[in-house]
């Protein structure tokens, strides 16, 4: 008996004799898919051998909808896309059709934009760490986190009137200047927030379990990341020295000094889940420098100079703006017919594109790691379904 | 070094006669054939000179004419240059060649525009709706798009 049972070991780790293959559906009500997302595994044992991402639960026709809209309405349209970063959307629609019509932005709006950009990048990246300890099974960094992003839902709330669905950036400007006492505020968060990051660090991220579940699991080549159209952490992760502020610069990100965080494969490989977390964890910093000197110069003016009286671009005009979101790069291609109504509007989400890769990346790992990967990839299934 | 659309497409026309410059000085881009639209991107992709090995964004369009467009959107991480290439079939055979082996990216992509248009790209190892429901009929970007009155026996425009 012992020998039929040797004999057989040998044959399965020869890979001569295979186990039934098992297929399960991860999701889409599963705490782990960050949303509605039903992921169907080809099991071998506890191996992943495929993952087949079944999407569209949250569709709601985002692109139709734009076609029988104004083009300011659409704006909050995009509030609803990557709902954790809607400061970012925004300003990659207004981009587009700003660029369409050559409008030229006050001063302090770009600033402004900046600063706000900067506080969502930071608030949308403090729920992704915080949701990707919670997957891990580290509850406590998450109510961390949390409790320092209401600080800044706290900020918008007060100049915008709304918490996560904002309708702030407009075509040519803001919807209103920021309330009294905003530059106060905003600077005394940054002074507060920074050593929160080192409490993470030690609470969360160079944890000896979360390393041992995060290191060396989902290693993503960079080769594989570009043909995959990986952008934002899950690209620079990999080691790609690569972030739109500077390489593709829109408003105002060139005159202020910062750097561009990739990933070093600190604690494990190069594009591992941990060089992912990380990269957020260090961009929450960089948003702080960008943040503090953009306080520094904070111009006087009028917001509300350059919003145009009619939006109307040329006919035949099309426009593909990109702007770097906590998730990667955002597109909004935007084509005229010369009407009050965009012809087109099609949205290129980060989160879509990055999902893409989780079938290349899971293969020969666990279920558990499987967890760890998807909450690597920082995933928000509005801008996935649109 | 970052190339302009007029050179990259000088560059091009020597192995792709079929070429079209769209002369627009806000938006320039190049008119690709249905037919050759990988091989237009696999040497994009593969000549040092251009090296897109990024692909931003593939787009569907309905130009209301009776055509549908393909509408790529390249960049190169090594040059800092970016393209635009589009790709023009008739509404009633819109047949496009795939180039979901040149960046894996377009997979993806190629799937959300045949679910949306109905833009068919011959070659794709995997082409089934993405975002819409497997057993939807129609595809909802078209221009003349009528929305179904049930699905499934539940009433859509509820």
């Amino acid at each position: 008996m012992a020998d039929l049972k040797e004999n057989i070991a040998e044959h399965i780790e020869s890979g001569r004799l295979k186990t039934d293959e098992l297929i399960l559906h991860m999701g889409p009500q599963h705490p782990s898919t960050h949303g509605v997302l039903r992921l169907e595994l080809v099991l071998d044992g506890e191996i992943v051998v495929k993952v087949i991402p079944h999407l569209g639960y949250l569709h709601r026709c985002f692109e139709k909808h734009a076609e029988a809209m104004t083009y300011p309405q659409v704006i909050p349209y995009t509030d609803r896309l990557d709902y954790l970063a809607s400061m970012n959307n925004n300003h990659g629609y207004v981009l587009a059709v700003e660029r369409m019509l050559g409008i030229e932005l006050p001063e302090r709006v770009e600033y402004i934009r900046v600063i706000m950009a900067e506080l969502q990048r930071i608030a949308s990246h403090l729920v992704a760490v915080g949701t990707y300890g919670l997957d891990i099974g580290a509850f406590t960094p998450f109510l961390y986190l949390f409790r320092d992003r209401e600080y800044i839902l706290d900020i918008f709330e007060k100049t915008c009137g709304a918490r996560l669905l904002y309708n702030y950036f407009w075509v040519g400007g803001l919807s209103h200047d920021v309330h009294t006492g905003f530059e106060k505020e905003v600077g005394d968060f940054v002074k507060y927030f920074r050593p929160t990051l080192t409490e993470v660090n030690t609470l969360l991220n160079y944890n000896k379990i979360f390393v041992q579940r995060t290191a060396n699991v989902g290693v993503l080549p960079a080769d594989v990341a570009i043909s995959y159209g990986c952008s934002g952490p899950m690209l620079r992760g990999s080691g790609v020295d690569f972030d739109l502020r500077r390489d593709d610069p829109y408003s105002i990100y060139d005159r202020f000094d910062w750097k561009v965080i990739v990933g070093d494969g600190e604690v494990g490989t190069l594009g591992d889940c941990w060089d992912r977390n990380m990269v957020r964890m260090k961009e929450m910093a960089v948003s702080c420098d960008i943040i503090e000197q953009a306080l520094a110069s904070f111009p006087e003016g009028d917001v509300t100079t350059a919003l145009p009286k009619r939006i109307r671009p040329p006919k035949g005009a099309e426009q593909y703006a990109r702007v770097e979101n906590p998730r990667g790069e955002l597109g909004f291609y935007v084509v005229s017919d010369g009407t009050a109504n965009p012809f087109r509007v099609k949205c290129r989400a980060p989160g879509f594109v990055n999902l893409s890769v989780i079938d290349e990346i899971s293969q020969g790992h666990l279920i558990s790691d499987l967890v760890a990967i998807l909450g690597s990839i920082d995933i928000v299934l509005g801008e996935i379904d649109r | 070094m970052a190339l302009s659309t007029p050179s990259i497409f000088e560059h091009l026309t020597a192995a792709f006669p079929e070429l079209t410059l769209a002369h627009d000085e806000a938006a320039p881009c190049i008119i690709v054939p249905a037919a050759g639209i990988k091989d237009v991107c696999l040497q994009l992709r593969d000549h040092p000179d251009t090296a897109f090995d990024f692909l931003m964004s593939l787009s569907g369009i309905d130009f209301a004419d009776g055509t549908l467009g393909v509408v790529y959107h390249l960049a190169s991480m090594t040059h800092k240059h970016k393209l635009t290439l589009k790709v023009v079939v008739p509404k009633d055979a819109p047949h496009v060649v795939s180039v979901e082996k040149v960046w894996r990216t377009a997979d993806w992509h190629e799937r959300e525009a045949f679910d949306l248009y109905g833009i068919v790209f011959d070659g794709h190892r995997d082409l089934r709706r993405i975002l819409m429901p497997y057993d939807w009929e129609g595809h909802p970007l078209l221009k003349d798009y009528e929305v179904p009155e049930f699905y499934n026996g539940m009433k859509v425009p509820y």
